[in-house]
C-alpha cells in the first residue's frame, strides 16, 4: 500500500523531472538551431567585406567559389554567436586590411583621408584669393554691363554673325 | 601571311607618323607651306594605313586563326560573327589599335577643315595628333603587338613571337578561349567605342590648345574652333559612361549600376575635368577671364584621357607587382608625365600673354559661380584620383594592400555633387559680370516657393529620411528653375511676337542652342540625380531559398518560384533559367526569368537578372544558387530599386540636350535683320518681367 502510495507520489515527480529534462533538451536544441543565420544576416556582414581575390567586389555579390566559401565561413561564425565586428576582425587578421571597404584610420592610411580635403582647401583658398584681388582692385572704369544685369550671352550669336559675315566679306573681296 | 601584312602596315604607320611630325615642325619653323602640306598628307595617310591594320585583325578574328595569340585569347569558334568582329576591342592589344584608328580618323577629319583663318595652328595640331599616334602605334608595335603567334620550337617548347623562331613550326590551338562572357553583351559592343570616341576626340581641343601656346596666338580663337569638338567628345564620353552603367546593371548582377571601380573612375575622371572645361571656357569667351586655368584644364583632360585608356584595359594598377611586371605601365606613366610637363612648360612660357582681360566684380556673377563649379568638379576629381592611386601607393610604401571602396567615394563626393546640383540651378540665373542678391532673388523666388512643395509631397508619399528631403528638394528646385527659364523665354516670345507656344519654344532654342541645349542637359542631370537618390537611399534587398511554389516578399512585392530549366545552347552555354511569378497586393504582375549562363569555352558563369521595370521602381531578381535536383529549392536574391529608371531617362534627356547644344548653326542671317529682330524678339531674362 505504502509502496503503491509511494509509487503514486513518485510517478508525477518522475514525470515532471522527465518533462523538465525533455523540455530542457528541446529548449537547448532549439537554441542551438535558432542561430542558423539567414542569407540576409550573412549578406549584411558580407556587404562590409571585400573579396581578397577579386578586386573591388564586395563579398555579398561576388560570384566566385572562393567567395561562396567565405560566405559559408561568415555563416558559421554568426552561428557561433560572433558579432559582425568580430567577424570583420577575423577576416582582417587572416587576409589583411584589404578586406575592409575603406582603409582603417591609422598610420599611413590617414593620407587617403587627409590629402583630398587639404587639396580642396587649397583650391578654396585659391578661389578666395581670386575673389579678394577682385575686391581690393575695385573697378576704376565702369564694368561692361553695370546699368542692367543683362545676360551678355544673348548678344553672343550676333557677335558670331558679325564675325562670320566679315569672313564672307573678306572672301568675296579676295 | 595576314599577320605579317598587318604588322607591316603598322610599322609603316609609325614611320609615316614620325615623318609627319618632323615635316610639320620643320614647315612651321621655316614657314614653308609645302612642308606643312606634306605633314598634312602624312596625317591623312595614317588613317587608311591603320584601317588596314584593323582589317587584318578583324580578318584573323573572323577566320579564327588561333595561331595568333590575340585571336586565341578573345574568340572561339562558337562565337557569332558580330562578336568576332567586335572582339577587335575585346582585349588590350586590339583596343590599342582601335584607339589609334579612331584617333587617326578624328585627326584626319580635323586636318580636312577650312584653315583659312588659323593656318598657323595647322602644323602644331598635326604634331600633337601624330605624337599621340606615335605613342600608341609604337606601343602596339613593340609591346602589345596584336599579331604575335604561337610557335613550337625545335626543342618542342611553346613560344610566342611575331616571327618564326629558327627551326620552329606553326602551333595553332584547335580553338580559342573565347571572349570574356561579360563582354558578350550588346552594351559591351557599343560601350567601348563610345568611351574611346570620347577619349580620342578630347585630343583635338588639346591639340589646338597646344597650337595656341606654341604659336602665341593666345586669344580665344582655339576655344571657338574646338567648341564643337569638345561638345562631341563630351557627348561620346557621357554616352560611354551611361552605356557602361546600364551594362553593369543588366549584366554584372549585383543590383547596381556603378561600383566606384578604378576602371569606371578612370573613364569618369576625364569627364569631370572635361565638364569643368566646358563651363570654364564660357567665362573666357564672354569675359576674357581664366585663360590660364582653361589651359590647365584641357592639359589635365588630355593626361586623364591617356591615363583612362591605360587603366581601362590593362588592370596593371591593381598591384605594384602587376605594374612593375608590365612593360606598358611605366611607359604609359612616362608618356603622361612627359606630355604633362611639356604642356605645362609651354603654358608657363606664355603665362603673361594669358593674363585675364577683365576682372571679376561680383561674388554672384555667372563667372564667379562657374569658378565655384570648377572648384567642386576639381574636388571630386581629386577624390577620384587619389582613391584610385592610393592602394598602389600604400602597397609601395607599406607593403600593405588596402581597398578604397564605394563608402570612401560616396561620403567624400556626395556633398560636392549636391553643391554642384545647387549651382546648376542658380548659376544660369546670374548674369555675366554682375549680379546681386536682389537680382538673383528676383529671378528665383517663385521656383523656390514652389519647390518647397517637393519635400511635403515626399513626406506624404512616405519618405522619412532627413537627407532624402534635402536631396529631393534640391532636384525639384533645380528642375523648377530651369523649366521657369524656358517658361519666361517662351512667354516673352509669345507676348512680343504672338508666336504660339511650340513655335516660341522652337525659336527660343534655335536662337541660342548652346544655352537652351545646356538647360536640357541640366534637366537630364536632375533626372539622373533622382534615379541615383532612389537607388542609393532606398534600395532594399533580401535573399532566400524557396522550393517550387514557395514565396519570398520584399517591399510589397511577392515572388513565387515556378520552375527551373537547365539546358545547353548551340553557342556553347549551359543555361539555368528560373521562372518566377511576381505579384503585388494580390495582383499578378507577370513572370521574370532570372538565369545563370555558364560558358564552356571560357569556363565562366554569368548571372543575368530578371527585371520588372517601371518608372516607380525596379524589381531585380537574381538566380543565386540551386540544388542539383531543382525540386529541393532555389536561392534567389531580390533587389528593390526605387526610381532607378529615371536615371536612364535622364541619360536620354542629357544626350538630347548635348545634341541640341552641339548641332551646327544654320547659315547666319544678315546682321541687319537680326539686329532689328533683336530689338523686338529678344527672349530671356530681361524681357520677361
Amino acid at each position: 500500500m505504502s509502496l503503491t502510495l509511494k509509487k503514486n507520489i513518485t510517478r508525477p515527480f518522475i514525470a515532471l523531472f522527465a518533462g523538465l529534462l525533455l523540455a530542457g533538451i528541446l529548449f537547448t536544441a532549439a537554441e542551438a538551431q535558432n542561430p542558423t543565420p539567414t542569407d540576409n544576416e550573412v549578406n549584411a556582414v558580407a556587404k562590409q567585406l571585400y573579396c581578397p581575390v577579386c578586386e573591388n567586389i564586395s563579398l555579398d555579390v561576388c560570384p566566385t567559389t572562393a567567395c561562396a566559401q567565405w560566405r559559408t565561413l561568415i555563416r558559421e561564425q554568426l552561428a557561433e554567436g560572433k558579432t559582425a565586428e568580430e567577424i570583420k576582425e577575423y577576416f582582417v587578421a587572416n587576409y589583411g586590411d584589404r578586406v575592409l571597404s575603406t582603409p582603417p584610420t591609422r598610420g599611413f592610411n590617414w593620407l587617403v583621408y587627409i590629402l583630398p580635403p587639404l587639396i580642396f582647401l587649397g583650391g578654396v583658398f585659391l578661389v578666395y584669393r581670386v575673389f579678394r584681388s577682385m575686391k581690393t582692385r575695385k573697378p576704376e572704369k565702369p564694368v561692361v554691363p553695370p546699368a542692367e544685369p543683362v545676360d551678355l550671352s544673348q548678344t553672343d550669336p550676333y557677335l558670331a554673325q558679325i564675325e562670320a559675315e566679315l569672313e564672307q566679306h573678306r572672301k568675296h573681296g579676295q | 601571311m595576314v599577320s605579317n601584312f598587318g604588322f607591316g602596315a603598322l610599322a609603316i604607320t609609325l614611320v609615316v607618323s614620325i615623318y609627319g611630325i618632323f615635316a610639320a615642325v620643320y614647315g612651321a619653323r621655316k614657314n614653308s607651306l609645302a612642308w606643312v602640306e606634306s605633314a598634312r598628307k602624312a596625317m591623312l595617310l595614317t588613317f587608311p594605313l591603320i584601317s588596314l591594320v584593323a582589317l587584318s585583325i578583324i580578318y584573323l578574328l573572323v577566320t579564327g586563326d588561333y595561331q595568333v595569340q590575340y585571336v586565341y585569347n578573345v574568340t572561339s569558334s562558337t562565337m557569332p560573327i558580330y562578336l568576332k568582329v567586335t572582339a577587335l576591342w575585346g582585349g588590350q592589344a586590339g583596343s590599342l589599335i582601335f584607339w589609334s584608328l579612331l584617333l587617326s580618323a578624328f585627326a584626319s577629319a580635323v586636318t580636312l577643315r577650312k584653315w583659312d583663318r588659323d593656318r598657323e595652328f595647322l602644323p602644331w595640331v598635326i604634331v600633337v595628333a601624330l605624337v599621340t599616334l606615335v605613342f600608341f602605334v609604337g606601343m602596339s608595335l613593340f609591346f602589345e603587338n596584336p599579331f604575335v603567334r604561337f610557335w613550337q620550337t625545335a626543342g618542342g617548347a611553346e613560344a610566342v613571337a611575331m616571327f618564326r623562331p629558327a627551326g620552329a613550326t606553326d602551333l595553332a590551338p584547335f580553338d580559342g578561349r573565347g571572349l570574356n562572357p561579360l563582354l558578350r553583351h550588346p552594351g559591351m559592343i557599343i560601350h567601348p567605342p563610345m568611351l574611346y570616341l570620347g577619349f580620342v576626340s578630347f585630343v583635338i581641343p588639346f591639340a589646338f590648345a597646344i597650337a595656341a601656346l606654341v604659336t602665341g596666338r593666345t586669344d580665344d580663337r582655339w576655344i571657338r574652333v574646338t567648341r564643337r569638338w569638345t561638345l562631341v567628345a563630351w557627348l561620346f564620353l557621357s554616352l560611354g559612361l551611361l552605356l557602361g552603367s546600364r551594362w553593369a546593371y543588366d549584366v554584372l548582377g549585383w543590383g547596381g549600376y556603378w561600383a566606384w571601380d578604378p576602371v569606371e573612375i578612370a573613364a569618369f575622371m576625364p569627364f569631370l575635368s572635361g565638364t569643368a572645361f566646358l563651363h570654364s571656357v564660357m567665362i573666357q569667351e564672354k569675359r576674357g577671364l581664366f585663360k590660364r586655368w582653361n589651359m590647365v584644364l584641357i592639359i589635365l583632360t588630355y593626361s586623364l584621357v591617356i591615363f583612362g585608356t591605360f587603366l581601362t584595359r590593362s588592370g596593371v594598377l591593381s598591384s605594384v607587382h602587376a605594374f612593375s611586371q608590365s612593360a606598358i605601365g611605366p611607359l604609359f606613366f612616362g608618356y603622361i608625365g612627359i606630355t604633362f610637363a611639356v604642356s605645362l612648360a609651354l603654358l608657363l612660357h606664355r603665362w603673361n600673354a594669358l593674363r585675364s582681360e577683365g576682372e571679376m566684380h561680383s561674388l554672384l556673377s555667372r563667372e564667379a559661380l562657374f569658378l565655384l563649379n570648377n572648384l567642386l568638379f576639381m574636388g571630386i576629381l581629386v577624390v577620384c584620383f587619389w582613391g584610385v592611386l592610393f592602394p598602389l601607393i600604400s602597397e609601395l610604401f607599406t607593403g600593405q594592400k588596402v581597398t578604397v571602396g564605394p563608402p570612401f567615394y560616396e561620403r567624400s563626393t556626395g556633398p560636392l555633387f549636391a553643391g554642384l546640383l545647387l549651382l546648376m540651378g542658380v548659376a544660369p540665373l546670374s548674369a555675366w559680370g554682375h549680379s546681386t542678391v536682389k537680382t538673383l532673388g528676383k529671378a528665383m523666388w517663385k521656383p523656390f516657393i514652389v519647390s518647397l512643395l517637393v519635400p511635403v509631397l515626399a513626406f506624404a508619399l512616405g519618405v522619412r529620411a532627413p537627407m532624402a528631403f534635402v536631396a529631393f528638394w534640391l532636384c525639384g528646385f533645380v528642375a523648377l528653375i530651369t523649366l521657369y527659364e524656358y517658361y519666361r523665354g517662351v512667354a516673352a516670345r509669345h507676348r512680343k511676337n504672338g508666336e504660339n507656344v511650340f513655335l516660341a519654344l522652337w525659336n527660343l532654342m534655335g536662337r541660342n542652342r548652346r544655352r537652351y541645349g545646356g538647360y536640357i542637359i541640366h534637366l537630364g542631370v536632375v533626372l539622373i540625380a533622382l534615379g541615383i537618390i532612389g537607388i542609393e537611399m532606398f534600395q532594399t534587398e533580401t535573399q532566400g531559398t524557396i522550393p517550387p511554389g514557395g514565396k519570398m516578399s520584399l517591399s510589397g512585392y511577392t515572388i513565387s518560384f515556378d520552375k527551373l530549366d537547365i539546358f545547353d545552347t548551340a553557342d556553347g552555354r549551359n543555361v539555368a533559367r528560373a521562372v518566377v511569378s511576381v505579384e503585388r497586393d494580390g495582383k499578378a504582375l507577370g513572370q521574370l526569368y532570372p538565369r545563370r549562363d555558364y560558358y564552356y569555352d571560357s569556363q565562366q558563369p554569368m548571372t543575368i537578372p530578371g527585371v520588372r521595370s517601371t518608372m516607380e521602381d525596379d524589381l531585380y531578381v537574381l538566380l543565386v544558387d540551386w540544388e542539383p535536383i531543382s525540386s529541393t529549392g532555389v536561392t534567389f536574391k531580390v533587389y528593390h530599386n526605387p526610381l532607378v529608371n529615371w536615371l536612364w531617362l535622364g541619360g536620354f534627356v542629357f544626350i538630347f540636350g548635348t545634341l541640341v547644344a552641339a548641332w551646327p548653326e544654320k547659315e547666319p542671317e544678315p546682321v541687319r535683320v537680326s539686329a532689328v529682330n533683336r530689338k523686338t524678339t529678344s527672349p530671356g531674362v530681361q524681357s520677361a518681367d
